[in-house]
């Protein structure tokens, strides 16, 4: 039985460096098995993401972008996810009325031991994305 | 009218100001200018009526000394968020209020007319009166007033220091203000990408609606034109055009007065507000903030509370 592997698409994830990025590393270490359509960029804190990051991946290419920090309450800085996480939602519900569908984006929160959940979180978003198919058509 | 009692306000702030920014008649009855009176014998050129369309509250953050300035009360919403940003300094500036019935759009008179030239504009009651080379048109204020004026909930400023008249309420619904944005929810997203697919195209990116923004105060240090970061490029694309509109909102998710000013300038028509307003509307939604209404507030972006009642955890 031979199966052919569905087309790659491009998702791009932004991770905080403290918490997210060390949940994928963990993931990694802990040998659990993820897409790898996932193209990740790590940035210091999830406050570091402007929703413009995430239009322009959108419009330039990505079919679904992931941003993913620590845990509201966790964060290396404090406050950083909790401005993030206001700014994510506004985003989250004005990417729908422009007509780009919403499921191409979804914003997480994933800590630095939880390996597990990191690898629900990637195969859950490619596996969503890949059922809305590319974003451009080439 | 008021526009007699506007200028007996303005020669008595004169003496304890720079300046007093109001209204003066442009290079034919139909258009309107902004003027920077500083002297007394200046006061006789302010005109007031519904032509007055622009928002002066705009040149308020540039202003180094103590000014006066006339607002209708869309335009005082400006200046509460100002004050929310602390944009400016409220003891600096005299705001001299005017009760607004509604004002008009020079395009849509235009339209109206055929676009021909303008010899006489007149306002009666409820309409306005146009004479041009071909003979005299009458038009109903409400068929020429600019969408923002249908679903007015401000007719009277929130902040002034002088009024000149008697204060209105607003005889519109609530609802009204978020109408146009709940019939394009109620449509598919394909239906709402190909709108503003066909609306963005049209446009030239002149950036003239970030020009006229009151709330785009980065003005020449504005991310759509800087080399550095480079986030738009000078490509002639729909993505292209779409980013800097999304520019635009962004920097004005929380913060948009809704004064209209950005569909007033724009030269292709395009609905420019319609992302702004649905954010506004979420922003209702989720924080019960509606933006240069009360100079206490915070704009929601600006803070945070650490357990969110309204935002949920989305599952894949």
């Amino acid at each position: 039985m031979s199966e052919v592997a569905p087309k790659e698409l491009r998702i791009v994830g932004f991770l905080c460096n403290w918490c997210s990025y060390g949940g994928a590393d963990t993931a990694g270490v802990g040998r659990f098995k993820q897409p790898t359509d996932l193209r990740i960029i790590r940035v210091p804190c999830s406050g570091r993401v402007d929703p413009m990051f995430v239009v322009r991946a959108l419009l330039t290419g990505a079919d679904g972008v992931l941003v993913s920090g620590c845990h509201p309450r966790d964060c290396h800085y404090t406050d950083g996810n909790f401005y993030a996480r206001r700014r994510l939602e506004m985003l989250k519900r004005l990417l729908p009325f422009m007509g780009i569908d919403d499921k191409r984006f979804h914003y997480t929160w994933v800590s630095a031991s939880e390996g597990q959940k990191w690898q629900q979180v990637v195969t859950g978003f490619t596996n969503q994305v890949h059922a809305l198919g590319p974003m451009h058509q080439k | 009218m008021s526009t007699q009692k506007l200028k007996e306000i303005i020669k008595q702030v004169l003496p304890d100001v720079e300046t007093v920014i109001c209204w003066q008649e442009g290079y034919d009855k139909l258009n309107v200018t902004p003027i920077f009176i500083t002297s007394p014998e200046q006061v006789d050129q302010v005109v007031w009526n519904p032509l007055c369309a622009q928002n002066l509250a705009s040149y308020l953050p540039s202003q180094k000394k103590k000014v006066a300035v006339a607002v209708k009360g869309c335009d005082s919403r400006t200046i509460v968020q100002y004050m929310q940003e602390g944009l400016i300094d409220r003891n600096n500036v005299v705001i001299i209020g005017i009760p607004c019935k509604g004002t008009v759009s020079k395009k849509k008179v235009q339209k109206a007319i055929g676009n021909e030239p303008v010899e006489d504009v007149t306002f009666t009651d409820g309409s306005i009166k146009v004479k041009t080379p071909s003979g005299e048109k009458t038009l109903a204020l409400a068929d020429v007033c600019p969408t923002k004026c249908t679903s007015c909930q401000f007719p009277t400023p929130i902040v002034y220091d002088q009024l000149t008249g008697d204060a209105i309420k607003s005889d519109k619904p609530p609802e009204s203000v978020y109408a146009d944005v709940t019939e394009l929810e109620g449509k598919t997203l394909e239906e709402r990408k190909a709108y503003f697919a066909s609306q963005f195209d049209k446009c030239i990116r002149c950036y003239a609606c970030r020009n006229a923004c009151p709330m785009c105060v980065c003005q020449d240090s504005c991310i759509a034109e800087t080399r550095d970061p480079h986030w738009i490029t000078q490509r002639n694309s729909l993505d292209e055009k779409v980013m800097f509109h999304m520019i635009h909102a962004l920097h004005l998710a929380g913060r948009c007065v809704e004064c209209g000013e950005c569909e007033r300038v724009c030269p292709m028509e395009i609905p420019v507000a319609k992302l702004k307003k649905k954010i506004n509307k979420e922003m209702k939604d989720l924080f019960d903030y509606t933006p240069g209404v009360n100079p206490e507030d915070k704009p929601p972006m600006y803070t945070f509370n650490v357990d969110e009642a309204k935002i949920k955890e989305h599952k894949l």
